[in-house]
């Protein structure tokens, strides 16, 4: 007996249109024809999606705990990015 | 937060960062504030490592549970009394497959494979929940687990949902939630037996009796002899004591034993005006702590069973890994 | 064309669905992997589902599953067969998801009372059949093992896949189109697997006939004392 590891996928699934893909979980499969049925057949049993996308977990890169702040913290300062920042007179409509 | 954990780059970026910064302490320090306020641990973050150690533990026990018991259940599937029964135990044996997929996925956040903790359920180096090592002697038992095995496994699931690790808390969401109909088709399946014929109700009578037990038993050892739970408290990876869930489980289960006209098998349950509870008789932990060594009346049978599919699947496993090396490039991720 | 539901092909549908997915619910706890557990239950509950919807056309599907007699059954002996090992079991879902997807290709445009069954069956079974494909090729030309696995499995279940296209008494459909539409998927499939297509004959050498007239190979004798003992045992009592 061998030990054929085989690989993960990560499974996202677009639970219906208009909505996009979300992180599931994730399977394990040899390939991604396999892996595609496996997450039908696995995150969808109830009728959970319309559209299933599976990722070989190898080929996620990810940003690092640790660079949280450089990466995350300069957009919170920036409230003038978001509508709540703009005062209009009342009555104005359509904005 | 990424969305998607690449597990494998998880595990070097939790070995790098410790070496490298090796401010162990303020990294601590951080971990304990997201503990304290309620926020989950991801699985890039850091975490002490004995942290680490009892989720994938508990995880991996928990998974092995979900896939050990789906023997005992499928025992029945081929002798199922009518059709409608017959699809439901099927689904239901089924979720239990995916529910062990669940898990294994998110103990392999932590960095441990599957292929690692399958190897150590078959070696009986882990555990798997002792319950599965009875018996389903009757149809009626299908019903038995339904309403008080996996009403137990509810009862301690449902707080897990809260879990202070993120992929197991919200692999826990995703069981619960599928698993609401398990407990409620038991309960439907003995309700039939017991308003049945005379056989019918006497099976189901018996079954009760076998399981509640047992059943008792799910919630682990007593507070003051339970040996993880208070550092998993802490961490909050358990909310609950097991006494305190045990307690609560027996509570649920009076009125419905009452609705099914069925009779719970201890002559010392009886309400409690005081403490607004029941009272219940002692449970037999020499039993309890002889079946997790080794002795219940399926240990054997069922780690067999399992270390058999999987040793008689190694061709399978590999002719789908030697198929893939051959075509690799042929098929690349499909959209849709 | 109004319904009167012709109970010989109800039946013939019916049993074939019935059987085959008590056979595949067997697999449960004993696949090769996990997510096969969930994939072969998914394919067996598909079934089920027909063979309840089917059965009813018929009877009352309780009775008609636990209290005939073999000899009332009207499966096809394909799907009667051991579940073997996984070649064998992936082997008879090739032969009979690619018969049934044809069959029910042509039920579902046709007016007959088994349109709208058909038409939500088809999509099942064309995913039956592209699970049954996808492991053929990975068995198939996978290692030496699995190959040889294959090959013997596809020899040995050659034997009962003439009886699909005999002609089923209300079922109006183009028997001989769908038999050479299905050996050339055959030949297709397991071209692609390295296979070689099996030689010997397509039905047995008994002239009494076979599944579809009531007489069966001797597994479905034991396998229907499990599947009925519980139910007979009950007599009248409801679950």
């Amino acid at each position: 007996m061998t030990n054929t590891d085989w690989p993960l996928w990560e499974v996202f699934v677009r639970s219906r249109r208009g909505l996009s893909h979300t992180h599931a979980g994730s399977l394990h499969a040899p390939d991604a024809e396999l892996a595609l049925r496996n997450a039908r057949d696995l995150y969808t049993r109830r009728g959970e999606g319309v559209s299933i996308w599976v990722v070989p977990a190898a080929a996620i890169t990810a940003s690092s705990p640790d660079e949280k702040d450089p990466f995350f913290e300069p957009a919170a300062d920036k409230p003038y990015r978001h509508p709540t920042f703009y005062e209009i007179p009342e009555g104005v409509k359509h904005l | 937060m990424a969305t998607a954990a690449a597990h494998r780059t998880a595990r070097t970026d939790a070995d790098g960062a410790r070496t490298a910064v090796g401010d162990t302490a303020e990294y601590e320090r951080a971990f304990d504030a997201a503990v304290a306020a309620d926020e989950r641990i991801e699985p890039r973050d850091w975490m002490p490592d004995a942290y680490r150690a009892t989720l994938v533990r508990q995880i991996a026990q928990h998974a092995h549970s979900e896939i050990i018991g789906m023997q005992p259940e499928a025992n029945w599937i081929t002798r199922a009394p009518s059709l409608r029964r017959k699809a439901i135990l099927m689904a239901k044996v089924q979720d239990e497959a995916g529910h062990g997929l669940y898990l294994y996925s998110a103990a392999e956040t932590l960095g441990t494979g599957r292929d690692e903790l399958l190897d150590k359920l078959h070696s009986g180096r882990q555990k798997y929940s002792s319950i599965f090592n009875y018996p389903t002697l009757t149809w009626a038992d299908v019903g038995a687990i339904g309403w008080l095995v996996d009403g137990a496994a509810i009862t301690n699931q449902v707080p897990l949902c809260r879990c202070s690790y993120g992929p197991y808390a919200r692999a826990m969401v995703r069981i619960c939630k599928e698993e609401s109909f398990h407990q409620r088709q038991g309960y439907e399946l003995l309700l039939a037996l017991s308003k049945g014929t005379e056989e019918q109700h006497a099976m189901a009578q018996d079954a009760v009796n076998r399981w509640w037990w047992p059943s008792l038993m799910m919630f682990g050892p007593p507070d003051d002899e339970s040996q993880h739970s208070a550092q998993s408290m802490e961490w909050k990876i358990k909310r609950h004591s097991n006494d305190e869930l045990r307690q609560r489980f027996v509570d649920i289960c009076v009125p419905q034993a009452e609705s099914l006209g069925l009779t719970l098998p201890d002559p010392d349950l009886r309400w409690n005006e005081e403490r607004q509870q029941h009272d219940f008789g002692t449970i037999d932990w020499t039993e309890f702590w002889e079946v997790l060594k080794g002795n219940g009346p399926c240990n054997e049978q069922r780690i067999t069973q399992r270390r058999n599919a999987h040793a008689e699947g190694a061709w399978v496993r590999d002719a789908a890994a030697a198929y893939a090396a051959k075509h690799t490039g042929e098929t690349g991720a499909k959209q849709a | 064309m109004t319904a009167t539901v012709p109970a010989t092909a109800a039946l013939a549908l019916g049993d074939d669905a019935l059987v085959l997915s008590h056979r595949l619910g067997e697999w449960a706890g004993h696949a090769p992997v996990l997510e096969e557990e969930v994939a072969l239950a998914n394919i067996a509950l598909d079934l089920l589902g027909q063979a309840r919807v089917l059965l009813s056309m018929a009877g009352d599907e309780d009775e008609l599953a636990y209290l005939r007699e073999e000899r009332a059954f009207r499966n096809l002996q394909l799907v009667e067969q051991s579940n073997g090992d996984f070649a064998q079991t992936i082997a008879r879902q090739l032969y009979f998801s690619t018969y049934q997807q044809l069959l029910y290709t042509e039920l579902a445009g046709s007016d007959g009372p088994f349109a709208p069954l058909a038409a939500k069956a088809v999509k099942e079974v064309a995913y039956h059949r592209d699970h049954a494909e996808l492991w053929t090729l990975r068995l198939g030309d996978g290692t030496e093992t699995s190959r040889e696995r294959m090959q013997r499995a596809c020899e040995a279940l050659w034997r009962f896949t003439g009886e699909m296209f005999q002609p089923v008494e209300g079922l109006d459909a183009d028997w001989a189109g769908m038999e050479a539409q299905w050996l050339r998927s055959m030949t297709d499939v397991l071209g692609r697997a390295t296979l070689a297509v099996p030689e010997g004959p397509r039905t047995g050498a008994w002239s009494a006939g076979a599944g579809r007239q009531g007489l069966h190979t001797e597994p479905f004798g034991r396998m229907l004392a499990e599947m009925q003992h519980l139910h007979r045992s009950h007599p009248g009592a409801s679950w």
